[in-house]
């Protein structure tokens, strides 16, 4: 909104007003016109200030179920976070440690970003600078509808398409593993990458442009000497929420990395993600057991993650509006 | 006196060399895109029909159909919608048309962009720490709706936000000099001029909230329930339910020699879904552009 709003009424039953119209009710509303008036900007700003309030219930809840763990004596920070021992359930001795699964995402989600980040920027670029009209509506429209494939239908095409395919071109025993998951985050990451690249190369003036085409440059000259580096922020924070949606990605994971807790010595290793591991075993941990607290802690581990690249890709297309 | 140089030659070379490999780089992504639903389809063919929407499953989720995955997804997503669709279009009115350019608002947008990348197990904790346990609803379609409802809340926000920006600021300000309060001016002008684009904002997350298995997995879904069939009530708010993304889940993942085509069955009638609403409003939308009076 502009400066100039401040004058504008907000509501006729203050008394604020600092424009030319006096205040006070006008003589032809009756008063329940005003009450409803006055009851529904209070729901507008209940409802705007909703966002905060769900980000601080959910990182609340999430951290009321597990926080008993913390100070448990079978727990230590330590071992959380540094110990690849994952054994929640053991009688004789129970021990967190998610290192391997944190490992598992990483591998699992820096494999996809390798194969995502070329694809989804190379995509972007030919998007919007290689291609126009029809043909321009027609690749935008086919990418919206590649994001909106459910991610349990990702991971059936991992199971019973990729997992044979691996199988045979590689000639590996299983094919749920890195690889197969790390394909299917890269196929779900590159339509959020091409928007929000797009986006951050549409936003580069024309004048750019049209001074490198003055300059007797190429159009690929012009992309990768004039716009690449003007839209650097933008493309920046297009990976960044790729990565952030990779790293959350639950159930495609789930049914196609093969599920067994393991550092990974190769793409064609089994691993575990820290999403997985909530998926498949909070059924099976009784409310309240050091099991189902732990699954809460990483829980909370994945929300301060996903809250950091949120954020850093937040602070990045900020800093390149400030530029502009 | 125009030959080309050698230089002009490389340019050229390298022009054409990038137009094709960008080119090959959308065709990988799309060519298989469409092999895939193609093979789904075929290898579904044989079971899809009627009877498969209409019967519910039978015999350990091996033979009969999907009827009750199917209603209570349509109980899902329209709890679900009816939640978080006021909230977020008042929350987008709130942030295009009172707030000001300060710290709350900042915080607001900032909460908003991080809502939307909460992941979707941990939407899951929440429903089942909050709705499940704190709030007492048990696992029911209510407890799941309203996570679902959580999850879908950033996105509503941010379509509607854009709707309502698309409104020219020329609108409102003949509103207010007319005398209209700013309330007035929402709702008799900058509502039904946006309406639409709000609709579709809307309608795309119909497909989103019908393909999300994790926050319902723990919150209301089950493996398996038997409904009356061809009862559209046959559910209430109280109890779980069983749902398309969780049914195809659990045949796939838990469930043994089930005949081929019935996993591909329900990842086609989900996939034909998703795809038809968002095609849907995409045609709705491009035709409202079209139609654009300013």
């Amino acid at each position: 909104m502009t400066d100039s709003d401040a004058a504008i009424p907000r509501s006729t039953t203050r008394g604020k007003t600092r424009g030319v119209r006096p205040a006070g009710p006008l003589p032809g509303r009756p008063k329940w016109q005003l009450l409803v008036e006055t009851g529904f900007e209070w729901l507008i700003r209940f409802c705007g200030v909703s966002a905060i309030v769900f980000v601080f219930g959910i990182f609340f809840f999430v951290l009321r179920e597990g926080v008993g763990l913390l100070f448990s004596p079978d727990f230590s920070l330590t071992e959380f976070l540094f110990s690849t021992k994952w054994y929640p359930t053991s009688m004789s001795h129970v021990r967190y440690g998610v290192l391997a699964l944190m490992v598992g995402t990483a591998s699992v989600t820096g494999l996809s970003m390798a194969i995502a980040v070329p694809f989804g920027l190379g995509a972007a670029i030919f998007v919007s600078e290689f291609s126009s009209g029809r043909t321009k509506e027609t690749l935008k429209v086919v990418i919206e509808l590649l994001a909106a494939i459910p991610s349990v239908v990702w991971g059936f095409i991992g199971i019973t398409v990729m997992n044979p395919l691996i199988q045979e071109t590689f000639h590996v025993p299983v094919g749920l593993n890195v690889l197969n998951g790390a394909t299917l985050l890269a196929l779900m990451s590159v339509p959020i990458m091409v928007s929000i690249g797009e986006d951050a190369l549409k936003a580069v003036p024309d004048s750019y442009r049209e001074a490198a085409l003055a300059m007797g440059a190429t159009r690929w000259q012009t992309v990768y000497r004039v716009l690449v580096p003007a839209a650097r922020n933008g493309l920046l924070a297009a990976v960044l929420l790729g990565i952030g949606r990779a790293v959350g990605e639950t159930m495609a994971v789930l049914m196609a990395t093969g599920h067994a807790v393991n550092i990974p010595h190769s793409v064609f290793d089994p691993v575990r993600t820290l999403t997985a591991t909530i998926a498949a075993e909070l059924g099976e941990a009784s409310v309240g057991s050091g099991h189902y607290q732990v699954l809460f802690l990483i829980g909370i581990l994945l929300f301060s993650i996903t809250f950091v690249v949120n954020l850093a890709a937040d602070l990045v297309v900020k800093g390149a509006r400030g530029q502009g | 006196m125009f030959t080309e140089t050698e230089h002009g030659k490389t340019n050229r070379r390298r022009e054409l060399l990038a137009r094709w490999a960008l080119g090959f780089i959308v065709a990988t992504m799309i060519l298989p895109l469409v092999l895939i639903v193609g093979y789904l389809v075929v290898r579904a063919w044989p079971l899809l029909s009627w009877d498969f929407l209409f019967t519910n499953p039978t015999h350990g989720m091996r033979q009969g159909g999907i009827w009750s995955a199917l209603l209570g997804t349509l109980y899902l997503v329209t709890l679900a919608l009816a939640i978080a669709a006021p909230v977020g279009v008042l929350a987008a009115v709130y942030l295009n048309e009172y707030a000001r350019e300060n710290w709350l608002t900042r915080v607001i947008n900032l909460a908003v962009v991080n809502l939307a990348g909460v992941p979707s197990i941990v939407h899951a904790l929440f429903g089942l720490g909050a709705f499940v346990l704190f709030a007492n609803m048990g696992r029911s379609i209510l407890a799941a709706s309203l996570t679902l409802a959580i999850m879908t809340l950033p996105v509503i926000i941010a379509s509607t936000k854009e709707a309502l920006s698309a409104v020219p600021q020329s609108f409102r300000e003949a509103c207010w000099n007319v005398g209209a309060t700013r309330w007035q001016a929402i709702r008799g002008i900058v509502l039904p001029n946006s309406i639409s684009g709000i609709l579709t904002g809307v309608i795309l997350q119909v497909s989103r909230t019908a393909g999300e298995t994790a926050p319902i997995m723990f919150t209301g879904a089950v493996f398996y329930k038997k409904i009356a069939e061809g009862d559209p009530f046959a559910y209430s708010i109280w109890d779980q339910c069983m749902a398309l993304s969780m049914h195809l889940f659990t045949i796939t993942t838990q469930v043994t020699d089930a005949p081929e085509a019935l996993p591909f069955a329900t990842a086609v009638v989900l996939l034909g879904t998703v795809l038809l609403v968002n095609t849907t409003s995409i045609i709705f939308r491009t035709v409202l552009r079209s139609h654009k009076r300013w």
